[in-house]
């Protein structure tokens, strides 16, 4: 019985992120989020295929509740219900994503935007970023989304939201404080680098 | 030298008599030196960028390698699942969480922990045998030789023997009332729980563990100093959660220490007779504030791991 009705979760998963749920204003999220769940790059919305269930379904109940801010998101959060929710996020974290290497603080760090990543900015009490964001940013668990390969305009914008306090849904303020600490210039450099990162090639 | 040796021996042993007392300091319970006041800066490594791409410089990145992945690169020497740098933040470099460039320049020091005067070599064994709760690697190994150097590189410039301020992890006062082991849970839900996980196993990628277990198998064992609770506390308060250092109270930062050190970890390997409570008797009844081989609710602290 239990398989069944996952089934038919993962299939009304997939139905509502190309067609839009039952409520029209929670439109399709293919639109914005690509077919593939890749997201759109250049235009700033970002990659969800892979990402776990779990930062997924939170960060759209906090859109919900306005705990994160984003007017475009907000009224489609609002428009489904918790099992869409539950169907959707399912779906999107089996989608499969590119394999992006797992480069760990031991390997060189140039440019600035490597170097925050990789040795972080300690005297502003900056840690790496791969300490929480998991070797190469492939993310860990469901409170550390993965940051390799995810849009850098997209990554801009979070960075900039936690420092202006429009986006104020993360634990215990860790990211508030990290962006409150970086420059314009940081920004942008380590959002580059992020986004620049190559899946392995297989042979 | 040889025809010296005598004469200096003899000297040495004369000198008591009319010497100022040689104080022998205990590098198992380091006097802890205050913090400084944020406007003045503590001492600086060397940058990264200014190690020369010789024989020199690649072994101190050997060392810098074992010291961020100990498990990768000294896997033959790790019993369970942590790394140098979870316990040294920033490679070894952070002031006041027990950088290896006020460490180092100590060194050859006497420590009560084992009742004799370590070299450095040693000391790093001991972390591996304790904190990493492995096998030491042999004190002229090419792992002990690497961190060595590394450590080395990292002092550059730093005087020799003289306590250099954010050296260890600052000492915090025992609340009145000692630990609060509810307190303690409510802290480590609230602060602690989303990076080193609900039941304090940390978090993995593959096979390696990007948020350390704080307690379990895959932790530091009984032996380590990060077991006792004042010691924990010092760490805590001054660099947890990661990045927010200073953001918990001392006594907050006591009872989750407490907390943290409250729940079974891999066994203490200088175990005397199988006996825990021989044990405490020797190695944990005078080392600061710790509950191994005490009672919490009931259950006996330092069986180790069944």
């Amino acid at each position: 019985m239990l398989m069944l009705s996952l089934q038919s979760q993962a299939a009304d998963g997939q139905k509502i992120y190309t067609q839009g749920a039952a409520n029209p204003a929670a439109m399709a999220c293919a639109t914005c989020h690509g077919a593939d769940g890749m997201g759109l790059a250049a235009t700033g919305f970002p990659r969800l295929a892979g990402l776990p269930a779990g930062y997924l379904s939170k960060q759209i109940r906090d859109f919900r509740s306005g705990a994160r801010s984003n007017p475009v998101m907000q009224p489609i959060a609002a428009a489904l219900n918790d099992e869409e929710l539950e169907a959707i996020t399912a779906m999107l974290a089996s989608l499969p994503a590119p394999a992006y290497p797992l480069v760990d603080r031991a390997q060189a760090a140039e440019g600035a935007g490597a170097i925050l990543a990789l040795r972080g900015a300690w005297e502003r009490n900056v840690p790496e970023c791969v300490t929480c964001h998991g070797p190469g940013g492939t993310g860990v668990g469901k409170a550390f989304p993965p940051l390799a390969g995810q849009s850098a305009l997209y990554l801009k914008s979070q960075l900039e939201a936690w420092r202006k306090g429009t986006r104020q849904n993360d634990p215990n303020d860790l990211m508030g404080s990290i962006a409150r600490a970086l420059t314009d210039a940081e920004i942008q450099a380590v959002t580059e680098y992020f986004a620049s990162l190559s899946p392995e090639v297989t042979p | 030298m040889r025809a010296l040796l005598p004469t200096l021996l003899a000297l040495a042993m004369a000198a008591p008599a009319h010497a100022a007392k040689i104080a022998m300091e205990d590098q198992s319970q380091i006097a802890p030196t205050p913090a400084k006041p944020d406007s003045e800066t503590y001492f600086q490594p060397p940058r990264e960028q200014d190690l020369p791409d010789d024989a020199f410089g690649q072994l101190v990145q050997q060392g810098r390698a074992i010291f961020i992945n100990t498990r990768k690169y000294a896997g033959d020497h790790v019993g369970n699942g942590m790394n140098c740098t979870n316990c040294h933040l920033d490679q070894g470099r952070k002031a006041n969480s027990a950088p290896m460039w006020a460490a180092y320049p100590m060194y050859p020091a006497y420590r009560k922990k084992n009742n004799k005067v370590n070299s450095y070599a040693e000391r790093i064994q001991g972390c591996f045998q304790f904190s990493m709760n492995g096998k030491p690697p042999a004190a002229d190994s090419q792992v002990i030789s690497a961190l060595s150097a590394y450590s080395y590189w990292l002092s550059t410039g730093a005087p020799v023997g003289k306590t250099l301020p954010g050296r260890m992890y600052p000492a915090i006062e025992e609340p009145a009332g000692g630990y609060d082991l509810a307190r303690g849970k409510q802290v480590y839900a609230e602060q602690c729980a989303v990076c080193h996980g609900d039941n304090g196993q940390g978090q993995k990628v593959g096979n390696d563990y990007a948020m350390p277990p704080l307690w379990g198998k895959d932790s530091y064992n009984w032996g380590a100093g990060m077991h006792r609770i004042n010691t924990a506390a010092g760490f805590i308060k001054a660099n947890m959660p990661l990045g927010k250092g200073g953001a918990l109270s001392d006594a907050d930062a006591w009872h989750v220490a407490a907390y943290m050190n409250s729940h079974e970890r891999p066994q203490d390997p200088r175990l005397v007779d199988g006996s825990v409570e021989k044990t405490r008797d020797r190695y944990h009844a005078n080392d600061g504030v710790n509950l191994y081989g005490k009672a919490v609710n009931g259950v006996l602290l330092g069986q180790g791991i069944q």
